[in-house]
């Protein structure tokens, strides 16, 4: 497989979110707005990218049978980098995100792309793994995010797009399972096409 | 085996006792900045600050009283105060009060409540907190019209709105009871 | 009487999987047939109710006294984790019809985020809640996990008699389910 598929595979065709259905709770938790979409997706891509490059560097060195605790210490390592760091620089985002952030260390996309891929792979590859998948993970979370922004709020990135309240179902619980659920549909559609061609 | 995971965890936590002495600063001129920025937004051009902190009538932790003054005069006390009774967790807001106890304006610091429904309270969401610019404690009942108050509800977020008035009661309470010495330090 | 109220709260009012959107994976992945939800929602009982304990103790008198908080994520992850290994060996050797029961689910639920979320949550300082109460907490917020697996395997196993748009199957159509779950959900939201 080319580094090219390798980055690009995130974004269509495996989508952690919209294919393989992985750190839902993330996705869904966050989204009331474009901007916390983005800001969790590129978040959890550090995480993401950091934990592929160490655990791809000491793949060798770690006995099998420690291999999973020792990967669950370096990404909650980074993830409480991640947690600190945010809430020194940008306080308003570590805010709004909340308890999200130190739960990204449970988001099966960071363990499974350290299991599945960087423990089998160079260092190389595991980059481009990470920021393919962050940045695919990032892409759905936007995405998600301003769909609920524009239809709940009438906003995008906090800008007014027309006047009024919006349909306030799609800010609330409700309007985040049911804007995922057509995102992951439309998703089906578009890999479908796709393929075909 | 077990050496190498003594070993992992090891660097973990030397990574992070370093990482968390590196960002410890930041975070707290991050916190600090919050709460200047939050006193000059519910209090007038002031020059000097004085902070003091008294026990609220109810409520089990103290307030943070900032007394505000310019030219030597007493201009005002911005009020860190907060409730238990808000929607999911504790809300914490700072009220600027003018000498005779008329709220000046009120922002929020930290709350939890339901993005689209008790985020209103934030001046950026929308306009509801505005209603209290002016207000007048003692001669207007600081509740919301269902609780037979003067404040209007937030729709679909009686409980928010509830627990606001609540925390800048709370607030004002502890403003009137220490009257005299918030008055008598004023000057000292 | 506060104990009833933090139940009811946890379950109903702030359900940690139609509003805190916690535990989300196991919730589609699991919730196919209703006996398999059961299953799953005895062992995430079982874990969530002893690693709140254990993590509640962790917090209060090892990583406050040290004023370590910013190992909370770390060791908490790690407790849950070593914490469904143990009772999986114990599970085996005491009780091997519960282990039959539950067994499967068990590992699963070291990435189960309601877990860690619901031990993060109940040392919030906001709550202040004392040790039983945040072990009342999680067995409240695990009733709630409970409830909703459980009713939305029962609406899935109908679902799947019914005949969906293509590009609806699967995924999509159950995440609109949930959504309408949730809707109802908030019904509840002026309760406590």
């Amino acid at each position: 497989m080319g580094q090219l598929q390798n980055f690009t595979k995130g974004f269509v065709k495996d989508n952690p979110v919209f294919v393989l259905l992985l750190g839902l709770c993330p996705a869904l938790g966050v989204t009331t707005s474009a901007f916390n979409g983005l800001g969790m997706g590129l978040a959890t891509t550090f995480v993401l990218v950091s934990s592929n490059i160490v655990v791809s560097l000491i793949k060798n060195l770690i006995p099998a049978k420690v291999r999973i605790p020792s990967y669950i210490v370096v990404i909650a390592s980074f993830v409480t980098i991640t947690d600190l760091v945010m809430e020194a620089y940008m306080p308003a985002l570590f805010e709004s995100l909340g308890l999200f952030i130190p739960l990204i260390v449970v988001n099966c996309l960071v363990m499974g792309r350290a299991e599945a891929f960087a423990s089998k792979n160079n260092t190389w590859s595991a980059i481009v793994d990470g920021f393919g998948m962050g940045l695919g993970f990032s892409f759905a979370l936007t995405m998600l995010g301003g769909l609920r922004e524009i239809l709940g709020a009438g906003e995008i990135f906090g800008w007014s797009l027309f006047a009024g309240d919006g349909m306030l179902v799609f800010v609330l619980a409700p309007g985040a399972f049911i804007g995922l659920g057509y995102l992951v549909a439309l998703n089906n559609i578009v890999k479908e096409r796709l393929e075909r061609r | 085996m077990v050496l190498t995971l003594m070993i992992v965890a090891a660097t973990a936590s030397f990574t992070l006792a370093t990482v968390y002495n590196l960002t410890k600063e930041p975070i707290l001129r991050a916190r600090e900045a919050t709460r200047q920025e939050a006193i000059g937004m519910v209090l007038p051009g002031f020059d000097e600050l004085r902070a003091m902190s008294f026990m609220p009538p109810t409520g089990s932790d103290s307030l943070e009283f900032n007394l505000a003054f310019k030219d030597g005069a007493f201009i005002g006390v911005a009020v860190g105060t907060y409730t238990g009774m808000g929607y999911s967790g504790r809300i914490r807001a700072m009220v600027g009060l003018s000498p005779d106890g008329k709220i000046i304006d009120v922002v929020h610091l930290e709350h939890a409540e339901t993005p689209g429904l008790g985020d209103k309270i934030e001046k950026g969401k929308s306009d509801w907190s505005d209603q209290f610019q002016g207000f007048d404690p003692g001669e207007q009942v600081l509740r919301v019209r269902q609780d037979g108050g003067d404040i209007d509800g937030i729709t679909a977020a009686t409980i928010t709105a509830r627990a606001y008035c609540d925390a800048i009661d709370r607030a004002y309470q502890t403003f009137k009871k220490h009257h005299s010495d918030i008055i008598n330090k004023k000057t000292e | 009487m506060e104990y009833i109220i933090i139940i009811i709260g946890a379950v109903f009012v702030n359900n940690i999987v139609l509003a805190q959107f916690l535990g989300i994976c196991p919730y589609l992945g699991v919730s196919a047939k209703v006996s398999t939800s059961i299953g799953m929602s005895g062992a995430v009982m079982f874990v969530m109710t002893l690693a709140t304990l254990v993590t509640f103790l962790i917090f209060n008198y090892i990583l406050v006294p040290f004023n370590i908080e910013y190992l909370q994520t770390i060791s908490y992850i790690l407790v849950v984790a070593s914490l469904v290994q143990m009772v999986e060996i114990i599970l085996k050797k005491v009780s091997p019809a519960l282990y039959q029961a539950l067994g499967i689910f068990l590992p699963l639920i070291v990435t189960n985020c309601a877990i860690l979320g619901v031990t993060i949550l109940a040392v919030r300082e906001d709550f202040g809640f004392n040790l039983l109460e945040g072990v009342v907490f999680a067995i409240g917020n695990a009733l709630g996990f409970a409830l909703t697996i459980i009713l939305f395997a029962g609406i899935r196993e109908h679902l799947e008699l019914v005949d969906v748009p293509k590009g609806m199957r699967g995924a999509p159509a159950a995440l609109v389910v949930a959504g309408i779950l949730a809707l109802a959900f908030m019904g509840f939201a002026n309760l406590v």
